[in-house]
């Protein structure tokens, strides 16, 4: 075979592992009882069909062909280890259970397993971090070295995080399943709040890997997206509608220096429109329905501020109302400054003032740069220049981010 | 990406094993090697002879001084090596798991530095 024909054969594979490795994965991993010897045997499918498909041409489904490869090389491993007997019963039936070849597998058993995998890698017995971890190598297909860059951990930190994860998986025998009806709500949580953070990870102003981050955004919104499409919870399409809201802001968060924009300064027209679209699509289907949570409602108030066009004309009083309700839904101090703000903006600069400054009195807020920032704008725009000053040097104290000092330090020099 | 699996064994352990166990390890170490062959992990592998077989060299201001032994008196010692192609570190350290010395002696994975000249 010519040189150049191989490495049409080498990206065409390249491209199939991209696309279809995740799901292959996922059904592996249920044939075979076990994440290791479902990654070899990825391995093994993908080396066979390098060696195979450039002479006997791409089969009509390569997914299905996929795993079968890799369910027969592991039996015959296994059979050449003698180590078959050695796997109990139901288990080693399953592996050879000629009945259950993929090819006839119905496309709704298919989906579940990418659904079960889902839902083994954010079990509530696994830690948070390591959910996390394991969901973006095992569902994403990340590397190692990826997810650690992303995190900013070392490669062997991450790699014994993930190693560990698997040994309680095993250890603890977690059932590969999409939970029962009565348990789903609990189990959803830490689904959401995993796909929820890895979104975030990519989205926030942290330092760290340039490259890795931005592709963090886009796999929380394809797992968002995976997700709805497996499971329509009301919850699940509150999130995806979240995260594409805030991902249509990405291109105007930033200005030409690199420099953060705040929500009121950013140059609207630079939302991606469609995604804004495509989110409040969803968002309506979901707020008709009556049934729905915290992520639902964040992405309603992010859609009210996608709907004006620009901070002045934003329907303020709906947004309060909103914060009304998701001080209800997921309270916490950040919530209640949130809301603060929004009142500030419906009612006047006093009226946030008044409540931030309860706010700061509880304690809870202690520590938090945000809380005396969004002080100091409201003192600003009352004209109490020097208290707001003293405002934005107590936040430069407390700020961690260097995208945020930057901006507080530019406020600072604004009104000096 | 591509690792190096360095195997380092206790001389006393290995002293320990019977016969028949030596053998066995020695079999099933190449075994795994073809087995990691025949999967695409495997680039190169070798087993080392005893340290005592060592010579170390050094250049100093252009002079070469050599002494037998290895660099560094040590309990365990680098008893071989498998150079490897995995996805990722988690896929390098279960290939690592897999090596039949990892089960006297210890095995450590280090990823490859690629160099280049700037």
């Amino acid at each position: 075979m010519a040189a150049g024909e191989t490495e049409n054969w080498e990206r065409t594979i390249a491209d199939i592992y991209r696309r279809d490795s995740g799901r292959v994965r996922a059904t592996l991993i249920r044939l075979l009882g076990d994440f290791d010897r479902a990654e070899e045997a990825l391995h093994d499918a993908f080396t066979e069909a390098l060696a195979q498909w450039p002479r006997r041409g791409m089969p009509t489904t390569p997914w299905t062909w996929l795993v079968s490869a890799g369910r027969f090389r592991t039996i015959d491993r296994l059979r050449k280890k003698k180590r078959l007997q050695a796997i109990s019963g139901e288990l080693a039936m399953r592996i050879e259970g000629e009945a259950e070849d993929a090819a006839g597998m119905e496309p709704e058993e298919v989906a579940d397993d990418s659904l079960r995998l889902i839902f083994t890698c954010c079990h509530p017995v696994l830690p948070p971090d390591a959910q996390v971890a394991l969901t973006l190598r095992e569902v994403c297909g990340l590397t190692t070295e990826e997810i650690a860059a992303a995190f900013l951990t070392t490669a062997p930190t991450l790699a014994q995080r993930i190693v560990r994860a698997k040994t309680r998986i095993k250890d603890a025998a977690l059932p590969y399943e999409v939970p029962p009806r009565a348990e789903l709500p609990a189990r959803l949580e830490p689904v959401l709040r995993v796909i929820y953070l890895v979104f975030n990870e990519g989205y926030a102003a942290h330092q760290g890997d340039a490259v890795i981050r931005p592709a963090l955004t886009g796999e929380g919104i394809r797992l968002a997206r995976l997700l709805v499409a497996l499971l329509p919870d009301p919850e699940a399409v509150g999130l995806l509608a979240l995260l594409l809201i805030q991902d249509s802001r990405r291109l105007a968060r930033t200005d030409a220096a690199g420099d953060m924009v705040l929500l009121p300064d950013q140059d609207r027209s630079l939302w991606d429109r469609a995604e804004i679209a495509e989110a409040r699509a969803l968002l309506d289907e979901v707020l008709a329905g009556k049934e729905y949570g915290a992520y639902t409602i964040q992405a309603a108030i992010a859609a009210e501020h996608a709907r004006a066009t620009n901070a002045d004309a934003t329907n303020w009083p709906r947004i309060v109302e909103f914060y009304d309700l998701l001080r209800i839904a997921d309270p916490s101090p950040v919530v209640e400054l949130n809301r603060a703000a929004a009142i500030a903006m419906r009612d006047g600069p006093a009226a946030g003032i008044e409540i931030i400054d309860k706010l700061i009195a509880g304690g809870e807020l202690a520590g938090y740069h945000v809380a005396y920032t969004a002080r100091a704008e409201l003192l600003r725009r009352e004209g109490r220049a020097a208290d707001a000053a003293a405002d934005y040097r107590r936040a430069l104290s407390m700020v961690q981010q260097e995208p945020e000092r930057r901006l507080i330090e530019r406020r600072l020099a604004e009104i000096a | 990406m591509k690792y190096v699996c360095l195997v380092y064994a206790e001389e006393a352990n290995m002293r320990a094993l019977s016969p028949e166990a030596g053998i066995r390890l020695t079999d099933a170490s190449i075994d795994y090697d073809t087995e990691l062959t025949q999967r695409g992990h495997r680039i190169v592998s070798q087993a080392l002879e005893a340290p005592s077989s060592a010579v170390t060299i050094r250049v100093r201001n252009g002079k070469m001084t050599s002494t037998d032994g290895p660099f560094a008196e040590t309990k365990e010692h680098l008893a071989g090596f498998i150079l490897i192609e995995a996805r990722d570190l988690n896929e390098a350290i279960r290939i690592a798991e897999g090596i039949p010395m990892a089960q006297v002696g210890t095995v450590e994975v280090r990823p490859v530095l690629s160099m280049s000249h700037s």
